[in-house]
């Protein structure tokens, strides 16, 4: 292939990438008028902020956030908090168990969610939780764990047991070898693991849908959805102009942590 | 001893809803306070095999899960070929090819319902077209499909380009040595080296698609006509608008089998080919 058809085909793939984020960003930018002319314009006429104002007016956008940041934050800090030991005992002690808990763990990202969402809400429904904030975590954690252990394995396996046998042969006990050598290497993974988890349950929607029925609870994914009506008559303008900012908070973690998922899950997949 | 707190999450937090999942599959349990659950056997199955919604939604989600895969597979290995190679934009390119992965799924449905909105969208403006994209019998389906590989597309490009760079530049000097050419030094080193890794993430693809919910529903809520009901969104319309508990679980098992059995064949065929 000729370089000049590389670039065109680069090109046909930025266009494809790139022009529904245009799109909307120029919808959340324009009047109603404008947007109800016959031919639509990529860059608005009359550039306006109103939608924002709109869609702040319309729907309790800083509650929702609200809600999904508890959501999230106590989602990420329970998984890794009830993950971290879980995925040091499995790349370190490899008996049977092990190798049966690991392996199931792949198994079951096979399951449909149907499958866990149905005997979780029977749980919470028993446990009055239903409708709480304190359920749909319940919910999140069990849905991010299996990943999550996956991800803080791959971590842990990266670290060279050497380190933490050199250190126990320096007279270091097994806790203070861990403490010293093993949680500065694990920290980068930790801290991507944490955002993992943060992302997935800020970005989650079945579950909340589900578990979620009062608007006074929902969070964020919930409310987006609402700026659609029932009939499907959508208010364009503050719709575009919530999604753009219930984007930006995945978008900065994940600008962040980009380069270290992909070397975690390579780390991951690889060794596996 | 150690092992216990590896255990317990799993145990918990996995096998437990799963296996209480799998269990209520076999029970007439609906989603009433007070609805006596009792042990139906296969009932559910049965019943299942003869509902015509089901075998509908289940033929919408194999095309849906299949070309999908499929497409995404095609169009990510073309982008990280051209991302593994010395051009300018490459940038720009890479940044924008992890974008979609950042949003959330239900930013995307609506950002793709703007973009096919009969009246203010962009595409009947560009073609000069007075279709309702996600409303037509015949192209909803379509539609969505281009949405489900936009929004795939990132993690496949990621892992084969990571894939694309391990392939030990040796292989490529030796057949350059050879004299051939850029086509036959894809078809016989790059695709080689990276079959595990396409294996790996085309398996993965196919049961993330299969098991999509959210895009969909916010796209199309599986309309029109239930045109675009993937099983899942099927599942949650017996569950949770019905109550079916049990028979929603039912379709849960089913189509674990059904997706463990094209993997299986799948891999099975793969390894047979790689030996």
């Amino acid at each position: 292939m000729t370089r000049a058809l590389k670039y065109l085909a680069l090109l046909g793939y930025l266009v494809f990438l790139a022009f529904p984020l245009l799109w909307l960003l120029s919808t959340a930018l324009k009047t109603p008028q404008e947007m109800a002319a016959l031919d639509p314009t990529w860059i608005p006429r009359r550039p306006t902020l109103a939608n924002f104002a709109d869609a702040f007016a319309e729907q309790d956008l800083v509650g929702a956030g609200l809600r999904s940041l508890v959501v999230a934050v106590a989602t990420a800090l329970i998984t890794v908090a009830l993950a971290l030991p879980a995925a040091y005992a499995l790349a370190r002690f490899r008996g049977v168990a092990g190798k049966i808990a690991i392996g199931w763990v792949l198994v079951s990202q096979v399951f449909p969610v149907v499958l866990i969402i149905i005997p979780l809400f029977m749980v919470l429904r028993r446990m009055e939780l239903v409708n709480t904030l304190a359920g749909l975590t319940v919910v999140h954690v069990t849905f991010v764990m299996p990943f999550a252990l996956w991800m803080l394995r791959g971590y842990v396996r990266a670290v060279p047991r050497e380190l933490e046998e050199a250190a126990a042969v320096d007279g270091a006990g097994r806790l203070r070898a861990l403490a010293a050598v093993v949680a500065p290497l694990l920290a980068p993974g930790v801290v991507a693991t944490l955002l993992f988890s943060f992302i997935s349950s800020w970005n989650e929607f079945m579950f909340a849908l589900v578990i979620l029925k009062d608007p006074g609870v929902e969070t964020l994914p919930l409310t987006l959805v609402r700026f659609v009506g029932p009939e499907g008559v959508a208010r364009l303008g503050p719709l575009a102009a919530a999604s753009l900012l219930a984007t930006v908070p995945s978008l900065v973690f994940f600008a962040t942590i980009q380069r270290r998922l992909r070397s975690g899950l390579m780390a991951g997949a690889v060794k596996g | 001893m150690l092992l216990l707190p590896a255990l317990v999450p799993v145990l918990v937090f996995s096998v437990g809803p799963l296996v209480y999942g799998i269990l209520l599959a076999f029970t007439d349990a609906r989603s009433g306070r007070n609805a006596e659950t009792s042990f139906v056997g296969l009932e559910n199955f049965a019943e299942l095999l003869s509902d015509g919604d089901f075998w509908e939604s289940f033929r919408i989600g194999m095309i849906w899960g299949l070309s999908v895969t499929v497409l995404q597979f095609l169009a990510s290995l073309g982008l990280a070929l051209l991302l593994n190679q010395d051009l300018r934009l490459r940038g720009v390119a890479r940044v924008l090819a992890v974008v979609p992965w950042a949003m959330p799924p239900v930013v995307v449905g609506l950002m793709w319902r703007l973009v096919y909105h009969p009246d203010a969208g962009l595409l009947n403006g560009l073609f000069g077209s007075d279709v309702d994209w996600l409303h037509d019998f015949s192209l909803a389906l379509p539609a969505v499909i281009v949405v489900g590989v936009w929004t795939g597309m990132p993690q496949t490009t990621v892992v084969l380009l990571a894939g694309l760079q391990s392939v030990p530049r040796e292989l490529y000097e030796a057949v350059s040595v050879d004299g051939a050419g850029a086509w036959r030094r894809f078809w016989n080193v790059t695709l080689p080296q990276l079959r595990p890794v396409v294996v790996a993430i085309t398996s993965l693809d196919f049961v993330w698609n299969i098991n999509q919910f959210s895009l969909v529903y916010v796209l199309t809520q599986g309309g029109p006509g239930g045109r675009t009901r993937l099983p899942m969104l099927f599942a949650y319309e017996e569950g949770f608008r019905y109550g079916f508990f049990g028979y929603a679980a039912t379709l849960g098992v089913a189509i674990t089998i059904v997706v463990l059995a094209v993997l299986g064949l799948y891999l099975w065929r793969q390894a047979r080919e790689g030996d």
